[in-house]
């Protein structure tokens, strides 16, 4: 664990000093790049919760994604336009207000849709949880007061107390400071009462409920959980574009959380962290060289699926603690 | 009356392996469920404790009926199982397996740590790399963390070297000396008859006889035991 803990320093440091050392070098795309990689990072820290502590592999996590997204743009655009909203609120542009309600929004969703779809596991949990994140694509896609298929743009970017969100260094270490507190709340979580419960969930149901453990109560609070920290991403991931549509909702979004986590480590705490930065170089190297960069981001999946399962986490850190 | 199971008739799925088993225990009490391989015991353990109920009869533990409650529910009213094969959680620590389980009473990690000193030794390590003598102590542990009021047993000596064996047997008594009810499946009869208050035995899912562990004579120990 020793090993670990240097190398999940190493990282963390490595994605703090990166956009500094670009910014140095004039190479403000790199900032935008890097918000990405931690953005992306934070949603799957999200998942991670629920699919490497939980191994409740769900394909809907875009949904969370999404409904944070939009909880961004809808907030954003009230306050922009002054027309107010449901009961009268007026909308907001404080980013912590809209984390706020990202998380309520995703927190309710996600309890409806754990509910029912945790009555399920194996490949039926996989499908009952991509239907319900494609309910509500489509409902997002039909929904003509915000944007509809077109999306909703973000005219300003939300604010934050104290600083100033449009400009690209200090929107990053905004994302960061999320991030990294979303990483310590997992490590937390992991090291609980709670986290060896969620873990002996996974590893055996039956032999939990014999130690008179309910594994539902378990798995929904994780699921929840899990969902609330992806869509706090998901406004992150709408101000960073200033931009949301219904493509945030879209299962190749879900599919791209998982991705990630794989390609990082899963279940490991800074997985989703190397996942998305492989993931982000990748996409932004291999993309500059071919359109049909997906290809050989499939090969590396593959490679790491059959050969290094722990993945890039894994490979660094040495035997995997999840199994 | 801590545990009273009556005429409980178990099934799977359409071949029956309980044609109705009656055990009594009360508080304090050391039981030896007994009878040759295939004859019932472990099916009665998962029926208690309701992995697999059954189809008729009653279980009353301390005054509640468990039918109809699921298995979470069933260990909440108080019983710690042991399950056979030492069923920890391979992908936790030590600690983890014993904090997870953990329910408020008298038994604490302390106390656990104090009975099985090797476990506090193995703290960080995963319940996986532990040899078999100690996951099965890792196994007691972690069902006494529950603060079981009736803890059960079921071969949790099976297929351990001799020395470990001595440990969990050491164990046992200790806890039966702490006044906890214990009903235990065991194929150790020089180590088990002199623990047990009483026996029952099994023989084709019935039972066949009850008694002091000391009336246990070696003609019935040939008629029901004897392979």
């Amino acid at each position: 664990m020793k090993r670990e803990n240097a190398i999940n320093l190493v990282l963390l440091l490595a994605l703090l000093a990166t956009p500094f050392i670009a910014q140095a070098m004039g190479e403000t795309f790199t900032v935008t790049l890097v918000t990405r990689i931690a953005i992306l990072a934070l949603a799957a820290v999200g998942l991670n919760i629920a699919l490497g502590l939980g191994g409740l592999v769900s394909f809907g996590h875009a949904a969370f994604f999404g409904t944070g997204g939009y909880a961004a743009g809808i907030l954003a655009s009230h306050a922009m336009s002054g027309e107010p909203m449901l009961f009268g609120f007026e909308g907001s542009n404080q980013m912590p207000v809209v984390w706020l309600a990202a998380a309520i929004a995703a927190g309710i969703v996600s309890l409806a849709i754990g509910a029912i779809s945790l009555r399920t596991s194996g490949v039926y949990f996989i499908m009952i949880t991509l239907a319900f994140a494609q309910m509500v694509y489509y409902f997002a896609i039909s929904w003509p007061a915000y944007g509809g298929e077109d999306g909703l743009s973000i005219v300003l970017r939300n604010a934050f107390p104290g600083v100033n969100t449009m400009r690209p260094m200090e929107f990053f270490l905004v994302c960061f400071g999320v991030l990294l507190a979303a990483l310590i709340f997992s490590a937390l979580l992991r090291s609980s009462r709670f986290g060896a419960a969620l873990q002996a969930v996974r590893q055996n149901e039956v032999r939990v409920a014999s130690i008179g453990i309910s594994p539902m109560p378990i798995r929904l609070t994780a699921f929840v959980l899990s969902a609330m920290i992806t869509a706090v991403a998901g406004a992150l991931y709408a101000d960073l574009n200033r931009f949301v549509s219904p493509s945030m909702l879209s299962w190749h979004m879900s599919g791209e959380l998982i991705v990630l986590i794989i390609l990082g480590g899963t279940g490991r705490l800074m997985g989703p962290v190397a996942g998305a930065a492989l993931f982000v170089v990748l996409e932004f190297w291999l993309g500059g060289i071919t359109e049909r960069w997906q290809f050989f981001l499939g090969l590396i999946l593959l490679v790491t699926v059959l050969f290094a399962r722990g993945g890039v986490i894994g490979l660094l850190a040495g035997k995997e603690r999840h199994g | 009356m801590l545990l009273d199971v009556q005429d409980i008739q178990t099934f799977y799925g359409g071949s029956q392996a309980l044609f109705g088993v009656q055990l009594k225990m009360d508080e304090g009490e050391v039981v030896a469920l007994m009878g040759r391989n295939g004859m019932g015991k472990s099916t009665t353990i998962k029926s208690i404790c309701n992995l697999m109920p059954p189809k008729s009869g009653r279980i009353v533990l301390d005054g509640k009926p468990t039918d109809r409650q699921p298995p979470h529910k069933v260990a909440r009213l108080g019983i710690g199982l042991v399950p056979e094969g030492r069923r920890c959680f391979p992908n936790l620590t030590v600690y983890e397996n014993l904090v997870a389980a953990a329910r408020p009473g008298r038994w604490t990690l302390e106390r656990v740590n104090d009975l099985f000193p090797r476990l506090a030794e193995r703290r960080d390590q995963m319940a996986r790399s532990l040899s078999g003598g100690e996951q099965q102590m890792l196994a007691v542990g972690r069902a006494l963390m529950t603060n079981p009021r009736l803890l059960i047993l079921d071969e949790a000596t099976e297929g351990l070297a001799p020395v470990i064996r001595q440990d969990i047997w050491r164990a046992i008594r200790a806890l039966k000396a702490d006044g906890l009810s214990i009903l235990v499946v065991d194929k150790t009869l020089s180590e088990l008859l002199p623990v047990a208050d009483r026996c029952v035995v099994l023989e084709n899912g019935r039972n066949v006889w009850e008694g002091k562990a000391d009336a246990l004579s070696p003609e019935l120990q040939d008629r029901y035991l004897g392979v």
